[in-house]
């Protein structure tokens, strides 16, 4: 018996799955794929793949040097594909970056004003904490994809049209 | 008698197996089969449903570790639970046309506790010793069959994996290592089991964090059982990993999300209310899919996969959903 092989996707190599209605409309799954969505993104554009009322997942295209982000509640980024290095900064006032109760990510004017927290080198399906109250971009050499787990704020994009089966 | 008492019968003679009754529900099994009866509401005669116990108990695993989760749990076709947060409806029939036309189905309500407690016990009485309900049917084999042999409480017993903010940070869920007791699933032996690398300034060790999702899922000693591996408010990140085929057809209460991160799924789609077929998803790696708020789906994975399934945990959703204040479809366009 041949070992197992486990597949992931990449920007590069990936196959979106199908929809074979009966009595429905595809339409209703909002069906669409993270690699597919990333491969036609501009650098760092948050584009909401999944959203339950406030809450969403963003599919991010990594490559480049982001801008700094900052939100007023804890997120959560996952990398898909490629290699992604987060740099971290303990906002000294969040308050002046993210109003409290705002959602979403905000991005921070120029550069963060506070004490360097650290810095992470994620690969392939590893996850980071962006903790409330700090400062974080991201920086990727080579282009890869990431998804996010937040809540829809002013920089979320929404284009469901063009990237889910209709 | 109180109300949390279990009602069951001594050990068949026949068998070894207890029978259990839960209201008008009555439940046996023997050696392949298990046996729900209940009066029908229209004539009062005694309506029985068949099910093989191997897919009885994997049904019956999940309600119980998931405290009856969000929505319907249907074992199959014909009987099922339907979570009220406090209470527990047990059905049979009430979600298939044939037996809610006829009326043959039966519904009840019953406080959570009974409910959970009769469950326990049928699982622990009906499950053999080297059976494991969360397991591949290739790792697990055929000890569910036959005649009462022993039990297999260090299976059936397991916590579900939650964490409070993320896996990995100080006070919160530990990681998967050979050493804490979860080997690499033999379907992921090609899995990379690199670690981020975490460059913390002096203070912020538990704010710069970091793991392997990947590595914690190629972990994984459950089939179909979400853990949860972050928190955004309601918004929980519940990732599990699937083979075989899901125990049950879920209904959903609420809107769910899934995200296929490794392999492929195949979901049959159906209406919540009558279990018509309405769609079938094949998803490969990096799909998202919503499933609406009207649904029960089940899953089938032919190699141990990936899955994200993001859940929304606000509690007033149920309510919001079944009155008709959030759409049923939350995606227009
Ligand atoms: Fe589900």
């Amino acid at each position: 018996m041949s070992a197992y092989t486990t597949r992931f996707g990449s920007l590069r190599n990936f196959q979106k799955g199908e929809i074979e209605i009966i009595s429905d409309n595809p339409k209703n799954f909002a069906f669409s794929n993270v690699f597919d969505v990333a491969s036609k993104s501009a650098p760092y554009e948050k584009v909401v793949v999944a959203r339950n009322l406030q809450y969403v997942i963003e599919a991010i295209r990594a490559e480049g040097t982001s801008a700094w982000y900052a939100a007023d509640h804890d997120e959560f980024v996952i990398v898909m594909d490629g290699a992604v290095e987060v740099e971290l900064v303990k906002l000294d006032n969040p308050a002046e970056v993210a109003l409290p109760g705002t959602n979403g990510a905000v991005m921070v004017r120029g550069e963060p004003a506070g004490k360097r927290m650290g810095r992470i080198l994620l690969g392939r399906g590893h996850q980071a904490l962006l903790p409330k109250g700090a400062a974080y971009r991201f920086r990727a050499e080579q282009p890869g994809c990431m998804i996010q787990q937040g809540i829809f704020g002013a920089l979320s994009v929404e284009k469901w049209a063009d990237i889910c089966y209709r | 008698m109180n109300a949390n008492t279990i009602i069951t019968t001594a050990p068949s003679k026949l068998t070894g197996y207890c029978e259990f009754q839960l209201g008008n529900f009555s439940f046996s099994r023997d050696e392949y089969f298990v046996y729900v009866r209940w009066p029908a509401p229209a004539t009062g005669t005694q309506t029985t449903h068949v099910m093989s116990a191997d897919a009885f108990l994997r049904a019956m695993m999940r309600d119980v570790a998931w405290g009856f989760f969000y929505g319907q749990v249907n074992f199959d076709a014909v009987f099922g639970t339907t979570n009220l947060y406090g209470q527990v409806e047990v059905y049979a029939g009430a979600f298939n046309p044939a037996y809610a036309s006829n009326k043959l189905a039966l519904k009840e309500t019953f406080d959570t506790p009974i409910v959970m407690a009769t469950f326990k016990a049928i699982l622990d009485d009906w499950t053999n010793k080297g059976f494991d309900p969360f397991a591949a049917p290739e790792e697990t084999g055929t000890a569910w069959l036959g005649q009462k042999n022993g039990h297999n409480r260090e299976a059936i017993d397991r916590a579900r994996a939650t964490c409070r903010r993320m896996p990995g940070l100080k006070g919160d869920a530990p990681l998967r290592t050979d050493d804490s007791g979860y080997p690499v699933n033999r379907a992921f032996r090609d899995v990379s089991q690199d670690e981020p690398v975490v460059m913390a300034e002096p203070g912020f060790e538990n704010e710069v964090s970091a793991f392997n999702l990947f590595k914690f899922l190629s972990r994984s000693d459950v089939t179909w059982n979400p853990s949860i591996t972050s928190v955004c408010k309601e918004s929980l990140f519940c990732p599990t990993t699937e083979e075989y085929i899901l125990p049950i057809k879920h209904g959903n209460d609420r809107v769910e999300w899934f995200l296929q991160l490794s392999d492929e799924i195949t979901w049959d789609v159906e209406s919540k209310e009558t279990g018509m077929p309405r769609a079938k998803l094949t998803m490969r790696p990096g799909d998202v899919a919503c499933m609406p708020a009207d649904i029960r789906h089940q899953g089938f994975s032919h190699k141990r996969s990936m899955l994200l399934v993001w859940e929304n945990a606000n509690p007033e959703l149920p309510k919001l959903y079944a009155s008709g204040k959030l759409p049923i479809n939350p995606i227009a366009f």
